[in-house]
């Protein structure tokens, strides 16, 4: 079903519509068919305006089973069309949904809905009968006949799709003849059902001139990382432990030999960031890519990495927790984990990237402030973001910022931590380059590097650390405000919430609500100018996915403003339907 | 290229050492600075990483480039070191804590991808960082501070572990002999591969006397075996006893009695692919067996970030795309020009 949904988004995204995708699938990777908890959904949202999210409800919802139905039913647009295969409705298999009854439709409420049954087994077996394949293999085929279906009524060509067929299963010439078969099938069926199956057609959304793709975030993460090394002349390492939902960043990466990208495939989690510290320490761009579980596995080491003031980026993308948690549902609840999750006094700098394409630019300017600050910085994503994808309009690498690492060059007076005078990092002296020998650790030292345990250093260096991440405030853009720059209504948020909260803002000022927005990427440290912004606004409400801990950090960064909240922790991203009866709540009472 | 004469000197800094006095790291610190001066390496291209414990504050007193990292992460660190620059010869300390406890899942790993690292492992068989608790190398029945009425449990012996990840280098020396100490780790450095050197080490303070048996120069002789590539395997004063193999057991006998020649004992052969001799001699103890000594096992296998390099080099020899620019306009992508796709 995964790989229906990317192929319907690509061949629309071709087309010139804007899109936002959000697959939505089970830990399991085979999960029990037929029952709730084994629904793998893809939700594609297209257009011919600028598309922000991926939608809260669908027009179109194909169940390919009772399971997929109900698990769908309160994600339906009001009068939406529902296309499923009635091969699969049986008595059995509404048990298997927990449908108690032999009518699902009025149980779980959608009478009003448009329903087209279409018995989409028994057309593929019947369409496959004369092919030399075994009934298990036909039955895979049946989600292209799904995907062949919605084809017609939006109108896609199947070009691209079938290109797609025929290069994927190259080496198994039956299984090309056969997907493309039940596809056409599909398209056909449509094409002749005319008076039961509606047809759409959708313009092209206004879209600025260039060359794009689609892309997801974590492959626009894996992008960024090797792009800033490029700008950066430096190699790029990564090492990493597979971990949901990161684990693509780190495959898109080791695909990427052909641009000298070294990766290293850890025995855990604490390896690979230590060997992540040892490259940084040897002259690489070093990063690490995990989620909520292994970042804390990882702390320790990333408090090394303060300690011993290497360049070092963690990528952690969130998904819900605590623990094992839900591994391919996404949250926000990693946020203080990132900020304070260490011993000691442990600054980092913390960086949010907010849609699934611009993952590329702040994965990139996570490596360039980590390296030339001399700092480790947690990057985050989420499992939205991660595998959410849309149409992104590709950068020359010569429109990107330059990145210049402190790298030493003069031998006199060299001191392992002699420092910039304005932004206090430390020069990156590398094994192999003579006359530089010295020694890093996890003690706290002097200025050479040697131990010391005076008070006077220890307090002196602990505040060093922190004014040398506060510094890089200095170099971050501005907070901006969609919407106006002062007015009544205030909504901040962060990371991957930013289509959702701007679209939710965009209605509620149509419905003449003076409401704007302020989107964070820089957590830490915030934009310089945060606190000029929130003078301007009576009201603001902090929306995000956790129980509160962006507000949290605020009110002891900006303490003296009332912030009001807004949060929702059910593992799925916010509706812009919630965001909106969620502020209208919030502003109504008082005010 | 000039080469350039180092001495033991240039290797030492000025740092005010805190090993305690009589310690046994002093002297294998000497011999690690003898080995890399007398190695044909400049000095920038030493780099001696540790994780924590006694020994791991060994590269504060190096002249060399030096990481302290944390506890039984130093292989992990020095792996990374490596894939980022293969030029380098890096050194691992590590203790018989953080190496066999904490870092033991580091250890084995390292060792089985085979990087090109000289680990030297100092086993006093005791913590004595954190004043005394029993390691995962002391005996069973060890009375320690946290094992008041003996411990329960079995120690690990370095060197099965180091074979048992398929090492490719396994050597032990002890840290009153010094000439056996500087001709082990020359080898170890000279070696392609992961050295693990197990330096059996004294620990005045928490455990004085652990090596003593093995070590006592007045039965030394009798109860260890210096082995040698090529050589027969013999030991004792005059070189009178020897090891043969029985029933695939080894056993000590005498030269010269019960018909037994020089022939009949067995020639060490540190390059035998299969471990299982190697192991045999890692495995041999007090009191019935003498403790083996000096170089076990040196055989050839593929180097990890060696292979990094090559696999690297040998697919950007065909490679299609040279850039992040050609990356990201690769695959699939359309043009759009005035709202139009073109």
């Amino acid at each position: 079903m995964q790989l229906t949904g990317t192929l319907f988004s690509d061949a629309t995204a071709h087309l010139g519509n804007d899109i936002s995708t959000f697959p939505d699938y089970p830990a399991e990777i085979r999960a029990p068919k037929g029952t709730i908890g084994g629904v793998s959904g893809f939700q594609v949202h297209f257009g011919e305006r600028i598309i922000k999210t991926p939608g809260d409800y669908a027009h179109v919802l194909i169940a390919m089973n009772p399971a997929a139905l109900k698990a769908n039913a309160e994600l339906m647009y009001p009068g939406g069309i529902i296309i499923f295969d009635t091969d699969t409705f049986t008595e059995k298999n509404f048990r298997k949904a927990d449908i108690e009854t032999n009518d699902p439709f009025t149980e779980l409420k959608l009478d009003d809905y448009r329903k087209i049954p279409i018995p989409i087994t028994s057309l593929t077996r019947e369409a496959l009968k004369n092919f030399d394949l075994d009934i298990k293999s036909i039955l895979r085929t049946k989600n292209m006949f799904a995907l062949g279906l919605v084809c017609w009524m939006f109108n896609r060509p199947l070009q691209y799709i079938e290109d797609y067929i025929k290069d994927k299963f190259s080496h198994k010439p039956i299984l090309v003849e056969t997907n493309i078969k039940t596809l056409h099938s599909g398209y056909n069926y449509g094409l002749n059902m005319q008076h039961m199956t509606p047809s759409y057609i959708v313009h092209h959304a206004n879209i600025e001139d260039g060359v794009y793709r689609n892309i997801s975030g974590n492959i626009a993460t894996a992008w960024g990382f090797i792009a800033a090394a490029e700008k950066a002349g430096r190699e790029l390492f990564a090492g990493s432990y597979p971990i949901t939902p990161a684990t693509d960043i780190f495959v898109s990466l080791s695909e990427r030999k052909d641009l000298g990208v070294k990766t290293f495939q850890a025995e855990d989690e604490i390896a690979g960031i230590t060997s992540a510290i040892g490259a940084s320490f040897a002259g690489d761009l070093a990063v690490t890519t995990t989620s909520g579980p292994g970042l804390a596995l990882k702390s320790e080491a990333i408090g090394l990495a303060v300690m011993a003031e290497l360049p070092l980026v963690i990528a952690d993308i969130q998904r819900g927790g605590p623990s094992t948690g839900l591994p391919t549902k996404t949250e926000q609840s990693d946020l203080l984990q990132a900020l304070y999750g260490r011993n000691g006094e442990s600054p980092v700098a913390v960086i949010a990237a907010s849609t699934p394409s611009n993952c590329f630019w702040f994965a990139f300017m996570s490596a360039k402030i980590a390296l030339e600050h001399m700092v480790p910085v947690i990057f985050l994503s989420d499992g939205f973001l991660a595998n959410g994808s849309e149409p992104w309009k590709i950068p020359a690498l010569s429109d990107m910022p330059s990145i210049n690492p402190p790298v030493a060059k003069n031998v006199s007076g060299f001191q392992a931590y002699r420092r910039d005078k304005n932004y206090l990092f430390r020069e990156w002296a590398i094994p192999g380059m003579a006359g530089f020998e010295h020694l890093i650790g996890g003690l706290e030292k002097n200025i050479t590097g040697s131990v010391s345990y005076e008070p006077e250093t220890h307090q002196e260096n602990v505040l060093i650390r922190e004014k040398k991440i506060e510094k890089i405030a200095d170099v971050i853009p501005l907070l901006e405000t969609t919407g106006d720059k002062e007015g009544d209504i205030l909504v901040v948020g962060w990371g991957g919430t930013y289509g959702h909260l701007v679209s939710a803002v965009h209605e509620l000022r149509q419905d003449g609500k003076n409401i704007s927005l302020a989107h964070f990427n820089y957590i830490k440290p915030l934009p310089p100018n945060t606190k000029e912004i929130f003078e301007k606004f009576k009201k603001i409400i902090v929306c995000e996915l956790n129980t509160g801990q962006f507000v949290s950090y605020l009110r002891s960064q900006l303490p003296g403003f009332s912030y009001y909240q807004f949060n929702k922790v059910n593992g799925l991203p916010f509706t812009v339907d919630e965001i909106i009866q969620g502020i209208n709540k919030l502003t109504e009472d008082r005010s | 290229m000039n080469k350039i004469k180092y001495s033991a000197k240039d290797f030492k800094n000025e740092n005010e050492i805190r090993w305690c006095p009589g310690c046994g790291n002093y002297a294998i610190m000497n011999e690690i600075q003898r080995t890399m001066a007398a190695l044909d390496i400049s000095k920038e291209n030493f780099t001696v990483i540790s994780g924590i414990g006694c020994s791991s504050r060994l590269p504060y007193y190096m002249n060399t480039f030096g990481f302290h990292t944390i506890h039984g992460r130093a292989t992990a660190v020095a792996s990374g070191i490596k894939m980022a620059n293969t030029d380098l010869s890096v050194w691992v300390i590590t203790g018989d804590g953080d190496a066999m406890a904490i870092g033991g899942n580091h250890f084995i790993h390292t060792i089985r991808r085979n990087f090109d690292l000289n680990i030297i492992l100092f086993n006093n068989r005791i913590y004595g960082l954190t004043k005394g608790q029993y390691s995962p190398t002391s005996d069973r029945g060890f009375i320690s501070r946290t094992s008041p009425y003996g411990t329960i449990e079995d120690p690990f012996i370095p060197g099965q572990l180091v074979l048992g990840a398929g090492g490719t280098f396994f050597a032990r020396i002890i840290d009153n002999n010094i000439s056996l100490g500087e001709q082990v780790l020359k080898e170890a450095a000279l070696h392609k591969g992961t050295s693990v050197v197990e330096a059996l080490q004294n620990c005045v303070i928490f455990n004085s006397g652990v090596h003593h048996e093995i070590s006592d120069p007045a039965h030394k002789e009798e109860r260890q075996i210096f082995l040698q590539h090529g050589e027969p395997m013999l030991f004792g004063a005059g070189k009178q006893k020897g090891l043969i193999m029985e029933n695939g057991r080894l056993k000590v006998t005498e030269l010269n009695k019960n018909g037994i020649t020089i022939d009949n004992i067995l020639v060490h052969d540190v390059t035998r692919p299969e471990p299982y001799l190697h192991m045999a001699l890692i495995n041999m103890g007090l009191p019935d067996m003498p403790v083996a000594m000096g170089v076990i096992r040196k055989v050839e296998a593929p180097v990890y970030d060696l292979e990094m390099e090559a696999q690297i080099k040998k697919i950007q020899k065909t490679r299609k795309i040279t850039s992040a620019d050609e990356l990201l306009r690769s695959g699939n992508t359309w043009e759009v020009k005035n709202n139009e796709v073109v």
